[in-house]
């Protein structure tokens, strides 16, 4: 016989459960979890020690496959120091319809995911490698983009417009799937670009383009002191593991670096000196400049000696897809680190859009 | 009546598997030896005292917590109130709290309070703020609050604390402490820094603006 007061007890006890149960499920218990798979992970990863340390990430190049420099990078641009041109203020947006896109175009560009859900498949943002929604100099700005095509691409071997290169970001960092050429999100991109672009000279040479090239590092970048790097300078913001931090809406507030997160192998965040130029140029956020060239280029190596998803291009081999688009020492595809090739997950993983994604 | 036994022993035991919090939830009810229970200013369910400057502790991060009450316990975090209080705890005390407040439920209730300064609606202040905390000032370097503390400024993972549903006085007073060095910079010295890059009215605006933000997101 079991009396009121009994299922008094028993309801109690059995509410605090529920409130465990439901802090389990609510991510809570996540974070120590993780942080002890990414531990075991790097026990192995230094049982074991990869190749990659022992190869030099070759100064930037133009070899078959690679972004040529002069999109990637500005060569001959000082960090900040020599860049005359200024994008309006955004209080200057014009009114009217193509006002409303080009804040289009911007609300694209800072919360990708969420406004063109159609065609990303990581919870990366533009703004998570353009800073300051595509203005600032040195990382990679939207208005110096704007002014430097249409362009031949090595990447792409023919003359590309700014519509088919935002194309491949979405195909490769963003690891979705390229609007067609006129859709509604390239136009309002295109239109918030050429916006941010106005009084610029049309010049591919512009002061401020892409990432200031960095000087070859004076050691051969090291994965084991770029894993160091990254434990004290990027894991608080990027996590352990790689994978970012996110809200409980999956809004990446500090993106993945790697991992199937992240942007896939046919990305140019993927080479290693483009990583390196954006790190000292940019990391960690609120304290540019404060890692060495050294450091930038050891983690820049460390990052990209990770698995992420397969380069679209996939010809069915990794090897294959190494000489075809890889075939440089700046890229760590198919190169084994810790007893695993890089890039050897099988052919690209059909394109899933995000489900949810709100800040 | 055996069986009535029985039941309650099954249900203290499913009681006690289930929850890890009975030492904190005890020192924040009641205290601990000469610690204060943290209620009394904190509020019952660790929504803080807005006039007052007392944060809100609810539904922020364990580490960042018991961070905070390691330094206050070896004086590296200066407050007059907390300093005696962090030093009654013992360690495993100050983690068990920690563990309580960062498992409670951000408050819901959580009114946006009147700014310290400006009134309400200043559209200088407010729009200062606002830029600061959703787009910081890039021109120096200088990174959105957001960035780091989330949208919205609802806090990010265990190192990044909420800072809506606080107070601008307490809002205001921490970025004071650190411009002064009078509370540590924190991991990777970031706070430091960033404080050092605000004005006095800058801090008070973006104080004020995330004081006028609710603790949780609207949907």
């Amino acid at each position: 016989m079991i009396t009121a007061r009994q299922w008094l007890y028993v309801g109690g006890a059995l509410a605090v459960l529920a409130i465990g149960v439901g802090l389990y499920a609510g991510g809570v218990f996540d974070y120590f979890g993780r942080q002890a798979y990414s531990e075991r992970k790097m026990a192995a990863l230094k049982s074991a020690p990869p190749d990659a340390a022992a190869s030099t990430p070759r100064p930037p190049n133009d070899l078959a496959g690679d972004p040529p420099r002069a999109e990637l990078t500005a060569p001959a641009a000082k960090a900040g120091a020599s860049v005359a041109f200024r994008p309006p203020p955004e209080t200057e947006m014009p009114a009217g319809e193509f006002g409303d896109v080009i804040r289009r175009g911007r609300e694209i560009f800072i919360d990708t995911p969420r406004a063109a859900p159609a065609y990303v498949g990581n919870s990366l943002r533009c703004v998570s490698c353009h800073l300051d929604a595509g203005r600032l100099a040195d990382s990679s700005p939207l208005w110096a983009a704007f002014v430097s095509y249409p362009a031949y691409r090595s990447k792409t071997k023919s003359v590309t417009t700014f519509q088919q290169r935002l194309q491949g970001c979405f195909e490769y960092s963003m690891n979705g799937r390229a609007p067609p050429l006129g859709a509604p999100e390239l136009v309002a991109l295109e239109s918030y670009a050429y916006w941010l672009a106005s009084g610029a000279p049309l010049d591919p040479k512009i002061a401020g383009r892409g990432y200031p090239a960095l000087a070859p590092p004076a050691q051969t970048a090291d994965f084991a002191r770029g894993e160091k790097v990254y434990a004290q300078h990027c894991a608080l913001c990027h996590g352990a593991d790689g994978a970012g931090q996110h809200t409980q809406n999956r809004y990446a507030v500090f993106p993945a670096l790697w991992g199937s997160d992240s942007f896939n192998w046919g990305a140019g965040m993927g080479r290693i000196s483009n990583a390196a130029a954006f790190v000292k140029a940019n990391m960690p956020l609120g304290l540019p400049g404060t890692l060495t060239d050294q450091q930038a280029w050891d983690v820049a190596l460390y990052m990209n000696s990770h698995e992420r998803p397969q380069d679209p291009r996939y010809t069915g081999n990794v090897q294959g897809t190494r000489h075809d688009f890889h075939a440089t020492e700046d890229s760590m595809y198919g190169r084994e680190v810790a007893g695993k090739v890089l890039g050897a997950s099988g052919a690209p993983k059909p394109f899933k859009p995000l489900k949810e994604s709100r800040p | 009546m055996i069986a009535g036994w029985r039941v309650f022993g099954l249900g203290l035991g499913l009681m006690l598997s289930a929850s890890c919090h009975a030492d904190g939830a005890a020192i924040a009810k009641t205290g601990a030896g000469a610690a204060l229970a943290c209620q009394t200013c904190h509020g019952p369910a660790g929504e803080g005292m807005a006039q007052a400057g007392f944060p809100r502790l609810a539904g922020l991060g364990a580490r960042y917590l018991s961070r905070q009450l390691d330094a206050f316990a070896d004086g590296t975090r200066v407050n007059d109130v907390m300093m005696p209080i962090a030093k009654a705890l013992s360690a495993a005390d100050r983690a068990a709290v920690s563990a309580y407040y960062a498992a409670l439920p951000v408050p819901t209730a959580v009114l946006p309070t009147a700014p310290a300064s400006a009134p309400p609606a200043a559209p200088v202040s407010a729009s200062v703020g606002a830029t600061l905390a959703t787009r910081g000032r890039w021109a120096d370097k200088l990174p959105a609050c957001e960035q780091c503390h989330g949208p919205g400024g609802r806090g990010v993972g265990p190192d990044f604390p909420a800072l809506a549903g606080q107070s601008a006085t307490y809002l205001s007073n921490q970025l004071t402490a650190w411009k002064t060095g009078a509370r540590p910079p924190g991991p990777m010295g970031l706070m430091a820094v960033v404080s050092k890059q605000l004005s006095e009215a800058e801090v008070r605006a973006v104080a004020d603006h995330y004081a006028s933000l609710p603790a949780k997101a609207a949907r």
